[in-house]
């Protein structure tokens, strides 16, 4: 809405409005393997941002036109579902979905091994169904999951996080209250996290050198936790998948044969 | 029409030539292509510029037309960038609804100036709910040698601040050729880019060297110290020590380009 609140305090005694902290991550929830007919796939809950990715692939790139004898290609799209919005969203794919496929595919192009499927494209496909700010570096922590679930050979995960400012402070995973303040800044990072390669940076906003300096810290921060959720969501599914290989389903047998 | 192979036996040289601390054109790494800027090149348009970056070349126009405010923002004007990559300017290029290389552009070069806050939207506030004034920013390519990014922003730049706001009648007609003032824009932001190519942070990069890039970032800067769009593109990535380069370098780069609109 407009500025009807010019004077809204962001931070009140080191809290913000929705009491977290200034440097502390909304709550980030991921689950892998959720879709049975993608190679790999990613369900993740990041404050009220709900996504779902689905990686395919690496399949033979059409038109032949398109294919890269040297190496695979990336087909990320970032959709919105219309009613994720507090709008409702045309289904067409906008200028500023577009854009962030653009941007997201090529993060995830420096963590690939794409020299390894030339001819190919990886379809990375992320649908957004509900949003609260920070949807693109949620998207693309969905997708980098899903790649790995898909068994897609990567260099390190991607890990993304937004951190920006608004009231005067510098924060960490913005909402959209925070988002939407007469100075906020909003800066999408995306590094790999090991070895803290920046492969995804935009940032608008009226921003200090000196504040991006601050800002740039707490973002390698924030991805290096959202990296630890990302691990202990693919470790869960090898584990639970282990534990059904040491004990055959019996109960899923059973099953089958009693419809 | 130079085919791939060529482009690709072209990008092995430019690598090699900046492997030796050199670029095939003889410039240092951080030195730009000589700037020009021509004013006013179109009588129709409220503002424009035309930019040639060596032989990069392209062209701004600025319509000032009177639009619907949006709902949530009844006495705020807007901006709308558009790019179109004009098949006269590259072998590269076609016809058809903009890719995604021109809605990056566009999109980049419209937070430089939106977020910048170098327009005020409220003053182009016609009557509050009913018309406001929307800035049509539209850029064009004439021949792309490379960074049509920073020239797109210096063209852009340049045609808003030569934009004259057509005089309004009843109705919200536009009385032709009359004008009630020009536009006021409280800072001048400019994107200056830097592309990585084997290793190197490299300004200004001409069309043989961003084939051979690996990544590029920009930066948009004011005159007074802030920075106002970022935008990393490419496949590859950039360590947190070289985007302080490239913040470091686009302040710099902005500084001097400020002299010369």
């Amino acid at each position: 809405m407009t500025k009807k609140e010019e004077k809204k305090e962001y931070v009140k005694n080191g809290k913000r409005l929705d009491g977290r902290g200034l440097e502390e991550l909304r709550p980030l929830k991921i689950e892998a393997g959720v879709l049975s007919r993608a190679e790999g796939s990613c369900y993740l809950e990041w404050g009220q941002n709900k996504i779902v990715a689905a990686v395919y692939g690496p399949r033979e790139a059409l038109p032949k036109h398109i294919q890269n004898p040297y190496k695979a290609l990336v087909n990320y799209q970032y959709r919105m579902a219309t009613f994720s919005v507090s709008d409702r969203k045309s289904p067409k794919p906008g200028r500023r979905e577009i854009e962030i496929s653009k941007v997201s595919g090529e993060a995830l192009e420096k963590a690939i091994f794409l020299e390894r499927f030339p001819n190919t494209t990886i379809g990375v496909f992320v649908e957004i169904l509900d949003s609260n700010a920070g949807t693109r570096v949620a998207a693309l922590t969905a997708a980098s999951v899903a790649l790995a679930d898909a068994g897609i050979p990567m260099r390190d995960m991607v890990s993304a996080v937004g951190v920006g400012k608004a009231g005067g402070e510098i924060i960490l995973d913005l909402n959209k209250d925070e988002e939407d303040a007469s100075d906020a800044v909003d800066i999408p990072i995306a590094i790999l996290p090991r070895t803290e390669e920046i492969v995804l940076l935009q940032m608008d906003g009226l921003l200090t050198p000196e504040e991006w300096k601050k800002a740039l810290k707490l973002g390698l921060k924030g991805c290096k936790q959202v990296y630890e959720v990302q691990k202990e969501a693919l470790r869960k599914k090898y584990l639970e998948a282990e534990k059904e290989e040491a004990e055959p389903n019996v109960e899923a047998t059973t099953q089958g044969e009693g419809e | 029409m130079a085919s791939d192979i060529v482009l690709d036996l072209r990008a092995d040289k430019v690598i090699e030539a900046i492997r030796q601390g050199k670029r095939l054109d003889g410039r240092k790494f951080d030195e730009y292509r000589e700037i020009k800027i021509i004013k006013n090149i179109s009588k129709n348009a409220n503002g424009s510029a035309r930019v040639l970056f060596g032989e990069t070349d392209v062209i701004a126009g600025v319509k000032m037309v009177p639009g619907d405010p949006f709902p949530d923002t009844p006495k705020e004007g807007s901006i709308s960038v558009g790019a179109e990559f004009l098949p006269l300017a590259s072998p590269l290029f076609e016809y058809g609804p903009p890719g995604k290389e021109e809605m990056e552009l566009a999109r980049v070069i419209d937070r430089g100036i939106r977020e910048s806050k170098c327009l005020d939207f409220e003053k182009l506030c016609i009557k509050e709910g009913e018309k406001v004034w929307v800035v049509f920013i539209d850029l064009y390519t004439m021949n792309d040698d490379g960074n049509l990014f920073d020239a797109f922003s210096i063209a852009a730049l340049s045609a808003l601040l030569e934009t004259k706001i057509p005089k309004l009648e009843d109705e919200y007609k536009i009385v032709k050729g009359e004008f009630s003032g020009k536009l006021h824009l409280a800072r001048k932001p400019l994107l200056c880019t830097t592309t990585k190519i084997a290793g190197h942070l490299i300004s200004d990069a001409c069309f043989a060297e961003e084939k051979a890039m690996e990544a590029r970032f920009s930066v948009a800067t004011t005159e007074d110290g802030y920075m106002a769009a970022y935008q990393k593109g490419g496949s590859g990535s950039f360590s947190p020590k070289e985007i302080d380069d490239c913040i470091d370098l686009a302040f710099a780069e902005a500084k001097e380009m400020r002299k010369q609109l």
